[in-house]
């Protein structure tokens, strides 16, 4: 099962992060390679000032959502960052930054989280995906 | 039982999809081959997870049982 899986982050809540990281590590634990494209507001995530934040939820989380997203955590679940980390150390993992959405946030590389490789455009992203699924989250 | 044969064991209990089969992965790397590593998890995917993974990666699941929402699984690293 050699077929990358390609993952647009587009989306910037913990949520949407948390099922990215999900996905991520799961594809990392078969073996598959992933690669992480980020895009607006999942790059904005990824600062390495803002990271460990409160993103907030989906707005279908209403208050019951939210209640039982931080029931989890304080169960143990681990964040979605820590998730990525611990997938990039088993396995095959690239995440790369979307160059526009680096000028659109005006961020240079050194603003992101070092979970973050490095900067690439979107052709560099699709001929890197191969004949691997691309899924938009 | 093949207790006394285990080299390494790994309790993912409390733990949410997908660590329980992550950390299995990490687990068996620093194993040989041939070699038994036993996990609990509580995690209601597992048993489906543990058989995709197993099926997937090559690494045998040889005794599995649960008991009272405790899953066990004994894999054998390929």
């Amino acid at each position: 099962m050699d077929e990358p899986l390609n993952l647009v982050l587009f989306s910037g809540t913990d949520d949407k992060l948390q099922a990215a990281a999900v996905l991520t590590a799961g594809a990392a634990a078969l073996g598959r390679p992933v690669h992480v494209f980020l895009q607006y507001w999942a790059l904005d995530a990824f600062r390495a000032d803002r990271i460990g934040r409160d993103h907030g939820l989906a707005p279908e989380a209403g208050p019951e959502g939210r209640k039982a997203v931080d029931d989890l955590r304080a169960a143990g679940q681990a964040s979605w960052a820590e998730t990525m980390r611990t997938a990039k150390e088993l396995g095959d993992v690239d995440i790369e930054a979307c160059s526009l959405s680096m000028d659109l946030l005006h961020l240079e590389p050194s603003d992101l989280d070092p979970l973050v490789d490095g900067v690439e455009g979107v052709t560099a992203f699709f001929l890197n995906a191969e004949k691997g699924q691309v899924v938009f989250i | 039982m093949t207790t006394a044969l285990i080299a390494q064991k790994l309790d993912a209990r409390g733990l949410n999809c997908p660590m329980p089969i992550v950390k299995t992965a990490i687990a068996i790397k620093s194993l040989t081959a041939g070699d038994l590593l036993e996990v609990l998890a509580t995690d209601p995917g597992a048993v489906k997870d543990f058989a995709a993974w197993s099926k997937s990666t090559g690494n045998e699941v040889v005794e599995q049982s649960a008991d009272q929402g405790v899953y066990r699984f004994v894999i054998r690293r390929k």
